[in-house]
């Protein structure tokens, strides 16, 4: 602690510069391993080393760094010890590894990427944050701007899913991490000591090491990438059946085929859809309400294509057949044994939790019955107590398949249930106004059936998307006959989607108001 | 069971003199205490101090063999009092906590220790917790010193630095009768580097010893006359001889020429960033040997007035980098340069922030506008006159789609289900005032649950709703205190405090079986058995002792319409006095680690194991994520589709999960929706288990056929 410095060495430009490497992580992802494996292999080939992190409840899923600095030893005095810093700064770093997307936009946004030195090597996977999660619409920030930042302001810009690529070798992201950045050529390291690094840790070192080489050829091939989006195009759907069926939904695609080419695709979407509800019969009624809203529609019929989507979903609504139906297929049975079973010879035992209340229990009765108790709080009160219960159901046992299976048989009755009524009733007040507004107002009438977006969920969450519904289309009024009054509409169904409680609605609603 | 096992480096902890020891600072710091002949050590975990009780924790052996008394201390107060051991016998203590905040709590003694004075050398660890990343009140330490005449040590943030002022810190201590602080910044405690160890010492006097030969000296009680007396002794004998032990050996260090016009005066703990400023701006090398001279501070109080002067001497202006406000350390040297009538400048805060993290950039921004008022010929042109970088075009609109991304509950955490409950309450009886405490579940504040209005300190979360006690409101408080804070001193500051005044309000107990947020450090009421630590006694017996009637333990907190309505209970009751929910399920993290390995030997064995996941059926979740609302779990996200006909994406749970349940039990609490499924993973199934699902498999595959006959449908992937 008493040594006095009395060398005056003129500073200047150095051989071997320190090198500089921020981590930017996740919490809990791996951030930790990849920052020791970086330390490791500068000091197993001649470097001093130093690597510093914030650890403690900033790592409880939340972003973080670490922090790495290197020199090359020098011969003359090796025992000296440069001085590093602790922290990275502002347009002083050399390599920014982000373990994730929007990661690498907070390394932007922190200028730690400087256009003339810094290698960013980033996964352009997403792993969402909660503010994004939490929204009733798509919350997702659109990655775009941060790729363009990126490729604009690092020297150099690596991206790739290199999460998926780990998964796809059974390793985590901090092995494809180390693999792209020994792929970049950033640090003066030879493949083989970044090999010699993963062995030598000891914990998944074979998983580990395919990732790390998958990442290193994809880094070091960037002709690869063209061939992975080229592999992924989606297959259309098949349908399976009786040969009469098909027979029988084959003339309900050709009249798909007369629709617009604009309609098309959604009409064919909307058309499985509707059938895989009920039957045929149901999409022969889908296709003659669709065309029933293509009547009068205009090039390039987006009151068609928003009706073909529309209608499919307000037709398929979610009721305890569907639900029943949907958990007792067969292809359920194969997805479950995909996503969850390693083996043949493992077992799936399958829990569903169920909670249903009277509403759906009347849903499920006769018209008239539904009607009924529809109209007696009393009675409907009375029969929730009866009902109203968390039920857990084990669809892998015959008690619990067969119960469901039953559930799913009443498709065959479902047009007369009292649910079915009450949804056909909404939907056709629904399209007949939209065809209404239509009439005086093209754009108008296409915002009010895309409006059918705002009714999902189940129970309470149902109930909420309704009346947010019916407030959108109350607004009506307030807007006909502006020029914007398709904007208005549109504007207040994306501040429904915004919260739970619809409070950016009613923001949105009073400044209409107040026009 | 601490969450980070240093097992393996501990062991480092042996080598003797010549060894070169490599790792982090905190084990550097261990090692030191070892070599400093320590007699006993304590302390209380938290960020950066977690790790170092860890590595006591698990070097308990080698302490033994050495005979060191280790103790995990009930508090951050119990810890500095402990360190009464040094006041009658020449032994060596020392106590590691992080500050403030500990040394807030521990003020009371550390106050008495100061007064008394010390025989053997008693050294405080505080691990400050200070810019970026911190999760407390950002404030300096260095007032507790200069209040109680504390000596405060700051080295500079490399491992030689570090053990070298530990074994100082000793030293002064007993040639001051004082105890000293060493501060240890967050990223320092986590440095890697290395150093060359020496011999371990076994403590001269052992607390065996002190046991069996006690002594007692009237002079060190703080009792009036005494402590009258004290107070004449710190300024008039402990600070000259501490000031003189400084100096003797030379603890402040110099760089640089020694001959500049001006000069930089810094604490050891910003050295770092100094030499990194000067490199920069061409100013020193890589191993920071350049002109510009430094006075580093590695004791930071007492401050040496003639070796300040000495420096200042001849220069016409020196930079003071003093991290955090007040600036207590540039108010000191002001007045000192004053009395003598210097001519020097003295620059600082004028320069650089009063508050705030000195980053590189500020660091680089100061000294630069320093060098460039004071010194322009050292700097070259273009730092003289620096272009301002325009903000790149690209930035801008860059923020509005980097969300933050701030901590919150693990996947799978038990204390994820008691929020989503405590949310349904607030659903159907209205907002609450709810006090939040400190410890993971302070992750409470946060979305989607935004629960909670206040924190008030470790343990405090009821005391700081017990104003809110009115017979005549409609409405109870709520409040939270975590299993670690009910230890720390929330039984008495928050329970018997809600007893004793009669407080109406509800409190739930998060009991997690460890102090989690911390680093997963066993308490009294962990369940795990502890080979040196009394564990199991149940926080139900306590709050119960300690006078509460109404007391609900729930054991699996998973259980959300359990927590709900009991919570319901508390908030309807008409029974008068505090309602104490303790809700308890091991905090998931600990349980993986526990847990994993053995599953994983299990399987391999061949071992019939059941392997809980949960599941979303894409095609009946309709996209409105009220499930994440109600649980923010990290494997609960959000999936795209690619169905034209769907605008939203969809809910989803990934390959992380670890089957805790919450998920299934919120859909069916908050009646969500049906499209949650668990699938328990049979690995290893016995032949019992098999036939069972033959049978099934060829009933289900018989009904799906009959169905299939008569519908179409299209193959699903």
């Amino acid at each position: 602690m008493n040594q006095l410095s009395d060398i005056s060495k003129v500073p200047g430009a150095q051989a071997d510069p320190i090198l500089k490497i921020a981590v930017l992580a996740v919490g809990g992802q791996g951030g930790g391993v990849l920052s020791g494996w970086i330390t490791a292999l500068a000091e197993r080939n001649g470097y001093h080393a130093q690597a510093t992190s914030v650890p403690g409840v900033a790592q409880r899923t939340g972003a973080t760094i670490y922090y790495i600095e290197l020199k090359r030893i020098d011969p003359a005095r090796p025992e000296r010890r440069p001085v590093f810093a602790l922290m990275p700064a502002q347009g002083d770093v050399d390599i920014v590894v982000a373990s994730e997307l929007v990661e690498v936009g907070r390394a932007l946004l922190r200028d730690l990427v400087a256009p003339d030195r810094t290698v960013l090597i980033g996964s352009s996977h997403r792993d969402l944050t909660i503010s994004e999660k939490q929204v009733p619409g798509d919350g997702r920030k659109p990655p775009e701007a941060i790729h363009a930042a990126a490729a604009a302001l690092a020297q150099t810009f690596i991206c790739f899913d290199m999460m998926a690529l780990a998964k796809d070798h059974g390793s985590v992201v901090s092995s494809s991490l180390f693999g792209a950045l020994a792929g970049s050529g950033a640090l003066p390291f030879p493949l083989e000591a970044y090999r010699a690094v993963i062995e030598a840790s000891g914990r998944g070192v074979k998983q580990s090491l395919a990732a790390f080489e998958a990442a290193y050829l994809r880094t070091t091939t960037p002709e690869l990438e063209a061939a992975e989006t080229a592999a992924t195009a989606p297959a259309a759907p098949e349908l399976t059946g009786p040969a009469a069926l098909l027979r029988d939904f084959a003339a309900l695609r050709r009249r798909v085929q007369d629709m617009p080419e604009t309609v098309r695709p959604l009409a064919l979407a909307g058309l499985h859809k509707v059938v895989d509800f009920q039957d045929v019969a149901y999409g022969s009624d889908y296709l003659d309400r669709l065309e029933q809203a293509l009547t009068g529609d205009k090039s390039p019929f987006a009151f068609g294509a928003a009706a073909a989507k529309y209608i499919a979903n307000a037709m398929a609504y979610d009721d305890i057949i569907r639900v029943a139906d949907l958990k007792t297929r067969s292809s359920r049975d194969a997805r479950l044994r995909r996503d969850f079973a390693t083996n043949e010879a493992e077992v799936l035992a399958v829990t569903e939790y169920f909670h249903p209340r009277a509403e759906e229990v009347i849903g499920l009765m006769p018209r008239a019955l539904g009607q009924w108790f529809d109209a007696r709080p009393k009675a409907q009160k009375r029969l929730d107590r009866l009902v109203n219960r968390g039920r857990r159901l084990r669809t892998d046992r015959i008690g619990g398949f067969t119960l469901l299976w039953m559930l799913g048989g009443l498709r065959r009755w479902r047009r007369g249930l009292f649910r079915h009524a009450q949804e056909a009733t909404h939907l056709d007040r629904w399209l007949a106004l939209a065809l209404d507004v239509r009439a005086r107002d093209h754009a108008l009438g296409v915002e009010v059936l895309k409006c059918r977006r705002l009714i999902k969920g189940y129970s309470d969450t149902h109930a909420r998307g309704q009346s947010k519904f019916d407030r959108v289309l109350g607004a009506l009024d307030l807007v006909t006959g502006r020029d914007d009054a398709a904007d208005w509409i549109r504007r207040l169904r994306e501040a429904a989607l915004q919260d739970e409680e619809g409070e950016a609605l009613d923001g949105a609603i009073k400044t209409v108001k107040s026009l | 069971m601490a969450e980070r096992s240093f097992k393996k480096e501990v062991q480092m902890l042996r080598y003797g003199a010549g060894d070169v020891f490599a790792g982090e600072g905190i084990l550097a710091i261990t090692k030191a205490l070892l070599q400093s002949g320590v007699g006993y050590v304590g302390g209380y975990q938290g960020a950066p101090i977690s790790h170092l009780m860890d590595v006591l924790a698990d070097s308990q052996e080698i302490l033994g063999e050495l005979g060191v008394h280790y103790e995990a201390s009930a508090s951050e107060a119990t810890a500095t009092a402990m360190l009464a051991a040094s006041v009658n016998y020449p032994i060596r203590g020392a106590v590691a906590f992080k500050s403030t905040v500990g040394t807030n709590v521990a003020s009371d003694a550390l106050a008495n220790l100061a007064s008394g004075g010390v025989t053997g050398g008693a050294l405080l660890i505080v691990g400050e917790d200070y810019g970026e990343g911190s999760s407390i009140m950002q404030e300096r330490s260095h007032a507790f010193c200069m209040k109680s005449q504390v000596w405060m040590l700051d080295p500079r943030p490399d491992l030689p630095s570090i053990v070298e002022a530990v074994e100082h810190g000793f030293q002064l201590s007993e040639a001051s009768n004082t105890p000293v602080m060493l501060q240890v910044r967050i990223r320092c405690c986590h440095v890697t580097g290395a150093f060359t160890a020496k011999d371990n010492i076994r403590p001269p006097m052992t607390v065996k010893d002190a046991l069996d030969a006690p002594k007692r000296d009237l002079d060190r009680i703080v009792l009036p006359p005494a402590s009258y007396l004290h107070e004449q002794d710190k300024i008039n004998k402990r600070m000259p001889a501490a000031i003189q032990y400084v100096k003797e050996h030379r603890l402040n260090e110099r760089f640089g020429a020694g001959t500049g016009k001006v000069g930089i005066v810094c604490q050891g703990g910003m050295y770092n960033g100094v030499v990194r400023a000067l490199q920069r701006l061409g100013l020193a090398d890589d191993y920071g040997e350049g002109d510009v001279d430094i006075y580093c501070l590695n004791v930071t109080y007492p401050l040496i007035e003639d070796e300040f002067l000495a420096f200042c001497k001849g220069k016409d202006a020196v930079l003071m980098v003093e991290e955090g406000q007040p600036d207590y350390i540039a108010q000191a040297f002001g007045a000192m340069l004053h009395r003598a009538g210097a001519r020097t400048r003295l620059l600082g805060k004028d320069l650089l922030p009063m508050a705030g993290e000195y980053t590189g950039q500020v660091m680089l921004d100061g000294l630069r506008r320093f060098f460039r008022d004071h010194a322009p010929d050292l700097l070259s042109a273009q730092d003289i006159a620096p272009n301002a970088a325009p903000v790149p075009t690209e930035l801008a609109g860059l923020a509005d789609v980097v969300p933050g991304r701030p901590p919150g509950f693990c996947t799978g955490c038990p204390e994820r289900p008691i929020m989503a409950a405590t949310k349904l309450v607030e659903q159907e009886l209205g907002q609450h005032h709810i006090s939040s405490d400190i410890g993971c579940h302070l992750f409470q504040i946060m979305p989607p649950f935004n629960l909670g209005a206040t924190t008030m300190g470790y343990g405090l979360g009821p005391a700081s709703a017990s104003a809110f006690n009115d017979s005549a409101a409609n409405r109870r408080s709520i409040s939270f205190i975590g299993d670690g804070g009910f230890w720390h001193n929330g039984l008495t500051s928050s329970i018997g405090n809600a007893v004793f005044n009669q407080n109406d309000g509800v409190i739930i107990i998060v009991d997690n079986y460890y102090s989690a947020a911390t680093g997963g450090q066993d308490v009294l009421s962990s369940r795990a058995f502890n080979r040196t630590k009394s564990t199991n006694h149940p926080i139900e017996k306590a709050v119960r002792g300690m006078g509460v009637n109404w007391v609900r333990q729930i054991d699996r907190t998973y259980d959300v319409a359990r927590v709900r309505d009991t919570l319901k209970e508390a908030l309807t009751t008409a029974e008068t006095g505090p309602k104490v929910i303790i809700a308890s399920s091991e905090c998931m993290l600990n349980k993986q680690r526990r847990e994993k390995p053995q599953r994983a030997k299990a399987m391999a064995d061949g071992k019939r194991m059941v392997v809980p996941k949960f599941g979303i059926d894409d095609e009946i979740c309709t996209g409105d994520h009220a499930c994440i609302r109600l649980s923010g779990c990290p494997s609960l996200t959000l999936k795209y589709t690619g169905d034209p006909l769907r605008d939203d994406p969809i809910a989803h749970i990934d390959e992380t999960c670890v089957g805790c349940g919450n998920c299934g039990e919120v859909a069916d609490a908050a009646v969500l929706c049906p499209s949650f499924y668990q699938a328990d993973r049979v690995v290893n199934p016995t032949g019992f288990d098999r036939w069972k699902d033959r049978l099934r498999s060829a009933w289900r595959s018989r009904l799906q056929s009959h169905r299939d006959a008569s519908r179409l449908q299209y193959a699903r992937g």
